[in-house]
């Protein structure tokens, strides 16, 4: 072909021009928005979890589901590529750390075990159109603001605290026991000032035959609980109904041993603190006989077996037992977001975001009827069971079908346990 | 409310007071006289409150008793860190001596997290969860092992700035350097030697911490928050202020746990704060102008 011959369109085709076209191609490919890309192989999920702070032990604890996640949603044939991401325990960080996965390439995120950053992250995920699944966080106004691209598969602080009540109500029934009083002492933070309102709502209308002496706010970060366990010991409540987390459940029970104090019950409405591994070897016997009114792994569940193996291939040095909670839920919703890009094909996030919205997914580990959202993006069907401590070990012990050894109460004393 | 159970927290807040004036010890020191405000103080602690911890888990030597060799080495730390690092600084802008103190805190604080990670260590002494009664009152035994060790470690610093030519020196400096520097006195070394007894007083409290709270990274702002606090209502510079403080800020959260509630603690901490700094600049036992 000649310069000066005639061709085909409007230019001819040389070295420079297609270099030129090479580049802008590239650079228009690179610079194009999410959904021309979102075809796909696989999803890029970020972990958001505090795995340091205040809150590592959990965070830590919610991680070890996200590794045991990756290796087991591959083996069923998902295809999920996770990102770890630490919100240190901090909100600010949680909002910065959301939107820098999204600038990165997330195209789901998780977590973040907290409720007051789960808030944060889901201002951050409705701007940008980006799923939101919360794995752990209880605060009721998540699902009451009209997010759009979030969903929670948790209990919400009220139905944390409604179960957990009936609950109680049901180990008093199984065992007999007439408990005249309790107070209930929660931590100050958003989840427990959440569980503050849910009980001052529900209690009146449980019908429980005990009365509810006080509510005491602390500070989780206080050095030591003793004024708190002072007050506690000057009411002398039958039952101590407790909203901790990791640290602040250890000083507690220590400063009612060294204060002598010895309620017949201790027992979460919902809560953490008195199942991390951190309260298992800081207290030792005196971590046992400790109740929780939370949901728990289905041990008859195949998924529960699966997730157990996969669990300590990931993390051999870590109990299954113990961190179950938090890790079940945690890979729940890896689960949820990898099922709906199977669905739906696309990472584009509104898109994504309705097949998590219409998931409806029988086979999972945590108790509870399938996992659906309703129209506020709450997953309704998450039971609540009763764990007692014993041998340093959560064990079901109520409902009677699932529970593998019954309850004991009253609580023996602090002295004389091994 | 009964009076036992007011006078359990008056105790209670008392003993813990003691403590907090132990913490804030050595910020006094170093401020008072070197005049570099130590924004890794709470970082300090807290990794006094790790080698303490790993003396009590591999030699079983007692935190008490840690004291004194984890007091020593970081008073050397401290001499080092003031000739190698710090003293270039103390002639210059607060905010050089902030970035650097602060880049210092991130340093310990991430060193400890990458070493020791997130979760709380503990040291079971066979004692910590001892108590004894007094009357109708319930004293724990670990708090007043602490508040003991405060008092003799406040005494042995008083004694040492007012018995021997080095505290007294130390003092010179404090008054007027350039003055000090003219009549001979290294004043290099007084600094260094004033720094390393600064953290020597943060490596005694962060042992001593260890029977009452589990080290763990987390702790450290909060910590030089306290001693922040503490120094400030105490006295720039004043030991007996620092304690004096220690037992006022002590005795204020204690009591506004009772009377309000205990998430108010930090509220009162901080009130009676606000309160020194309008009635009272130069804090309780400051010298005035």
């Amino acid at each position: 072909m000649s310069r000066s011959g005639p061709h085909f369109g409007a230019a001819r085709v040389d070295r420079r021009t297609l270099l030129l076209a090479g580049t802008t191609l590239s650079l228009a490919t690179l610079a194009a928005p999410p959904a021309t890309r979102a075809q796909a192989k696989s999803l890029r999920v970020a972990s958001l979890l505090p795995r340091s702070g205040f809150l590592a032990p959990a965070g830590q604890s919610c991680h070890r589901g996200a590794l045991a996640a990756q290796a087991l949603l591959t083996d069923l044939g998902h295809a999920i590529e996770i990102v770890h991401i630490d919100t240190e325990s901090n909100v600010e960080t949680a909002r910065t750390q959301a939107e820098r996965a999204i600038n990165e390439g997330a195209q789901a995120l998780v977590g973040p075990f907290e409720s007051g950053a789960a808030l944060a992250i889901a201002q951050v995920c409705e701007q940008r159109k980006v799923p939101f699944i919360v794995n752990i966080a209880a605060a009721p106004q998540l699902t009451e603001q009209g997010y759009q691209f979030l969903v929670r598969n948790f209990q919400t602080g009220g139905q944390l605290v409604a179960n957990g009540l009936k609950l109680i109500a049901s180990l008093l029934d199984a065992q007999k026991l007439s408990y005249q009083s309790a107070v209930f002492l929660h931590a100050n933070d958003t989840f427990g000032t959440a569980q503050r309102g849910a009980m001052d709502a529900l209690f009146p209308k449980a019908n429980l035959p005990f009365k509810l002496l006080d509510s005491i706010a602390y500070d989780p970060r206080a050095q030591d609980l003793s004024v708190e366990v002072t007050r506690l010991r000057s009411l002398s409540p039958d039952i101590v109904m407790v909203v901790t987390r990791a640290g602040d459940a250890v000083k507690l029970v220590r400063d009612m041993v060294r204060q002598r104090f010895e309620p017949k019950a201790i027992i979460s409405p919902g809560s953490p603190g008195l199942y991390d591994e951190e309260f298992f070897q800081t207290l030792g016997p005196l971590s046992d006989f400790m109740i929780y009114n939370v949901p728990w792994v289905n041990p008859k569940s195949a998924m529960t077996s699966a997730l157990e193996k996969a669990f300590a291939k990931a993390n051999p040095s870590n109990r299954f037992a113990v961190d179950c909670l938090n890790a079940g839920f945690t890979f729940e919703a890896f689960l949820i977001a990898a099922d709906a890009f199977k669905r739906a094909g696309t990472s584009n996030g509104p898109e994504l975001m309705a097949a998590i919205r219409a998931s409806n997914i029988t086979e999972h580990v945590m108790t509870g009827g399938p996992i659906t959202f309703d129209a506020k993006g709450q997953n309704p069907n998450i039971a609540s069971v009763s764990v007692q401590n014993i041998k340093r070990t959560p064990t079901v012990v109520l409902p009677a079908d699932i529970a593998t050894t019954a309850p004991v109460m009253p609580m023996p004393g602090w002295q004389g346990r091994s | 409310m009964s009076l036992t159970l007011s006078a359990s927290v008056i105790v209670q807040g008392v003993l813990t007071g003691l403590v907090y004036g132990l913490m804030a010890l050595g910020l006094s020191v170093i401020f008072g006289i070197v005049r570099v405000v130590n924004f890794a103080h709470g970082e300090f602690a807290v990794l006094a409150m790790y080698i303490a911890y790993l003396l009590f888990f591999w030699l079983k030597l007692d935190p008490f008793l840690a004291a004194l060799p984890i007091a020593a080495l970081f008073f050397g730390v401290g001499y080092l860190l003031q000739r190698a690092l710090i003293n270039s600084f103390v002639a210059r802008a607060e905010h050089d001596q902030f970035i650097l103190m602060v880049g210092l805190a991130i340093v310990l604080v991430n060193g400890c997290l990458m070493i020791f990670g997130p979760e709380a260590r503990h040291a079971e002494l066979s004692y910590s969860l001892d108590s004894w009664l007094a009357g109708p009152l319930i004293i724990d035994a670990v708090r007043v092992y602490a508040a003991i060790g405060s008092l003799v470690v406040a005494l042995m610093l008083l004694a040492f700035f007012r018995l021997t030519d080095t505290g007294t020196a130390i003092r010179a400096c404090a008054d007027n350097r350039l003055a000090a520097a003219i009549v001979g006195l290294d004043t290099r070394r007084l600094y260094a030697l004033t720094f390393g007894l600064g953290l020597a007083c943060v490596g005694a409290a962060g042992a001593m911490q260890t029977a009452i709270i589990d080290p763990n990274p987390s702790l450290a702002p909060g910590m030089t928050l306290l001693a922040f606090t503490v120094v400030i209502v105490g006295g720039l510079g004043s030991l007996i202020g620092a304690l004096f403080a220690g037992i006022l800020i002590g005795v204020a959260e204690a009591l506004s746990s009772l009377v309000m509630a205990p998430s108010m603690k930090s509220l009162a901490s901080f009130a009676v704060l606000v309160l020194v700094l309008v009635l009272r600049p130069q804090g309780l036992f400051g010298k005035g102008g």
